[in-house]
């Protein structure tokens, strides 16, 4: 599948599991499909494909918003989340603050629609549960 | 080239230059070139496989026609034998002793051809093993690069769209606000359905003949009558 292909399921669904999209392609180097999940416009899922992997990133929050007394527990507290939080984990893109979900590129577009809820969902429930580490 | 490490080092140096590789080009062009390396001498390895194994069945063919014509033989002599034919029965023996010596070396030609394919198979396997390794090492140098890219993408995006993206306590009030609306709507609605569901139950006591009854004309007529 590519950027495109995938950008099109999308754009076709009324709804999955109950969820709707609002999907756009941003260009450059590497194509990035940006995929809004219902209202939540403020926590767009970006994917991209690479050779082996299809990946789908949400951003957090920026360094410079953390409370840097707090930052320790912050990534402690991550990491022991990692785990528990389905299907996707946190990550660190330069001086972001993401969580991500990856797929092998044979995977279909129904596990691509459900990760990028799932990923939607987790990134919502991240930020309400580790606001107290940010300034 | 341990892979891991070098992207490990890349990243914890923090901010680095627009368009600066994650590993140096030559270190990925050895390594793509040591995967076609690989590639090929898996290829080679599998094409002797084919060839030494078709060999190896025709060895095993021959050594069992080799077998039987021996069991053969020795039947012949049996009976030269009970015929008492001791002169036949020598050349018969002396036919199955040049069997059996041949026999010995068909073995060794089999024992030989097998030990081979072993080998090969063995370097078919960890050419494959190699390659899925170098081939693992530089997804995550490619994935690394593309990551890079994907971000740039985005923020060149809300740069060229005029936007920014929001701070995550403001998203989070945001998405909060919306969720309390999204409840009170929820509350509305339900409220809502309660009220109709009170008028269903008055509906139903109304068909009964409980409580506030309609006016109808004959209940209107008594009541004309009574005052009259």
């Amino acid at each position: 599948m590519t950027i495109q292909d995938i950008a099109l399921r999308f754009s076709e669904q009324n709804s999955y599991e109950g969820a709707t999209f609002d999907v756009q392609i941003i260009p450059g180097e590497v194509e990035v499909l940006q995929i809004i999940v219902g209202e939540l416009e403020e926590v767009p899922v970006y994917l991209s494909i690479t050779d082996s992997q299809i990946l789908c990133i949400a951003y957090l929050w920026d360094e410079n918003e953390v409370d840097q007394e707090k930052r320790s527990d912050m990534l402690e507290t991550m990491l022991s989340m990692n785990i528990p939080m389905p299907l996707s984990s946190f990550a660190r893109i330069g001086d972001k603050y993401a969580i991500f979900g990856a797929l092998a590129v044979t995977s279909g577009f129904d596990d691509v629609a459900h990760e990028v809820i799932v990923l939607s969902e987790n990134t919502v429930e991240a930020l309400s549960a580790l606001e107290e580490f940010l300034v | 080239m341990n892979v891991f490490k070098k992207i490990m080092t890349a990243v914890r140096g923090g901010a680095r230059e627009a368009g600066e590789a994650i590993v140096d080009a030559n270190a990925i062009r050895i390594l793509e070139q040591e995967i076609k390396d690989a590639e090929n001498h898996m290829e080679k390895a599998k094409r002797d496989l084919t060839d030494v194994m078709a060999k190896q069945m025709q060895a095993e063919r021959e050594l069992r026609r080799n077998n039987d014509s021996i069991s053969e033989h020795e039947g012949y002599a049996i009976k030269a034998l009970d015929k008492g034919d001791e002169a036949l029965a020598l050349e018969v023996a002396e036919k199955i002793a040049t069997l059996e010596s041949e026999k010995h070396e068909q073995q060794e030609v089999v024992t030989s051809f097998a030990s081979h394919s072993t080998r090969l198979k063995e370097l078919v396997r960890k050419s494959e093993r190699l390659i899925k390794d170098h081939q693992r090492q530089l997804s995550m140098v490619k994935t690394t690069e593309s990551v890079q890219k994907a971000t740039a993408a985005i923020t060149d995006n809300f740069a060229a769209t005029n936007s920014k993206m929001s701070s995550a306590k403001e998203s989070l009030e945001r998405i909060k606000k919306r969720q309390v609306n999204f409840e009170d709507r929820l509350k509305a609605a339900e409220a809502l359905e309660e009220e109709t569901s009170d008028k269903g139950l008055q509906d139903k006591l109304k068909a009964a003949g409980i409580g506030e009854q309609d006016a109808s004309a004959q209940s209107v007529l008594a009541r004309l009558k009574s005052k009259s």
